[in-house]
């Protein structure tokens, strides 16, 4: 079956400066979450890696190392002047890592309820962070969702968290910024998830034209 | 023996002894028709409910239920099934995340997802001989052309043949 290249309609022909606009802003968000990290844990948190791209919905749901990847997300939906969905996507031995540094648990096998809603809690600090952070770059008033945890599959909570968008097309602008801790490694992704008439409203909002070569 | 994949928003048809699968459906609903005399197995990942949904002008088809299913329909009696004979089986549909009071139709998308696609189907006269739907867990599915058993496995549970 032939997988449609990664350009749909959408939201995907989005100009380079424009692009730039996004991953400024998605560095401004995962940057202030990564300082939350950092007062949470008690050790130096980075943003490791922060990347805007179209990509297919295929593709996304790749991204994490397929879509059977067992991972541990905090979903919330942030609405407002602008609107989407925003994730916090950690693989399983990342949840434990934080999860031992915050307390004497983070052992093997299922998570329990105090793990589980440890990591609902940091989840919901670091989603927080950067809705507070995008708000005040766009000065705009952002509500978000009380955030909800999951431990399941990749493909299966970044293709809900796509059904939004795929109203509008096959792809999706996808903000993602990778935190790490120093001295205990990866600690997970951020994903921010615009709704496509919320990308045109930030372009507006910066003074890029819609449909602008600039 | 060869397994087609089937993404999101994608349909596929194969024949036995080959299998069909999609991973990783959440909210999503894997569909299934299978001709049993020809051993013809279809799949598509229907994403969401109706067409009325789509923004813009054209739309991938295999996104929605209420075009999916037809489309695959046809495909199958092109490629030489009975649509008499074919067979339906389901399973996807979860609600991923429950988020107390707020967001809730975006949340149920997965169970209207499953009321389209028994729509869809009953329009089409078409059977449901079995579904493993709703719930909270993400699901992997194949579909097996030699007998038309819809393998479907979830994290935390054993698999089970539907």
């Amino acid at each position: 079956m032939s997988r449609e290249e990664p350009q749909g309609r959408s939201g995907s022909l989005v100009p380079r400066a424009h692009l730039s606009l996004l991953r400024q802003i998605g560095r401004l968000g995962a940057e202030n979450a990564a300082l939350s990290l950092s007062f949470l844990l008690g050790r130096k948190g980075e943003l490791k890696i922060s990347q805007v791209l179209p990509l297919h919905f295929n593709e996304i749901t790749e991204y994490l190392g397929g879509a059977e990847e067992r991972v541990v997300t905090v979903f919330a939906r942030f609405e407002g002047n602008i609107s989407g969905n925003m994730l916090y996507v950690l693989h399983e031995e990342d949840a434990r890592g934080i999860i031992a540094s915050l307390s004497d648990d983070g052992g093997e096998g299922e998570f329990s309820e105090m793990e589980l809603s440890l990591m609902q809690e940091v989840g919901n600090i670091l989603i927080g962070s950067y809705i507070t952070a995008l708000s005040d770059f766009l000065a705009l008033e952002l509500k978000s969702s009380v955030p909800a945890l999951a431990v399941d599959m990749a493909g299966a909570i970044l293709s809900f968290s796509l059904s939004e968008i795929g109203r509008s097309g096959d792809t999706a602008i996808v903000m993602s910024g990778g935190l790490s801790i120093e001295g205990k490694g990866a600690s997970g992704h951020l994903f921010l998830l615009p709704d496509p008439q919320s990308l045109e409203k930030i372009f507006e909002i910066m003074g890029f034209p819609a449909n602008g070569n600039s | 023996m060869a397994t087609l994949r089937v993404g999101i928003a994608e349909a596929g048809v194969v024949r036995a002894p080959g299998t069909i699968t999609t991973l990783g459906l959440g909210s999503c609903v894997g569909v299934t028709l299978y001709d049993e005399k020809k051993g013809m197995g279809g799949m598509v990942h229907v994403m969401l409910p109706f067409t009325e949904l789509a923004r813009g002008g054209d739309f991938n088809r295999s996104k929605f239920a209420d075009s999916a299913i037809p489309d695959l329909m046809k495909k199958m009696v092109s490629l030489g099934a009975d649509q008499r004979r074919l067979k339906a089986k389901l399973a996807g549909g979860a609600q991923m995340f429950s988020l107390g009071g707020t967001g809730d139709s975006l949340l149920k998308i997965g169970l209207r997802n499953v009321e389209a696609c028994r729509k869809a189907l009953l329009e089409l006269n078409i059977p449901i001989l079995a579904e493993d739907t709703g719930g909270s867990r993400g699901r992997t599915v194949e579909l097996f052309t030699e007998t038309g058993l819809l393998e479907v496995r979830a994290i935390g549970k054993e698999k089970r043949f539907i």
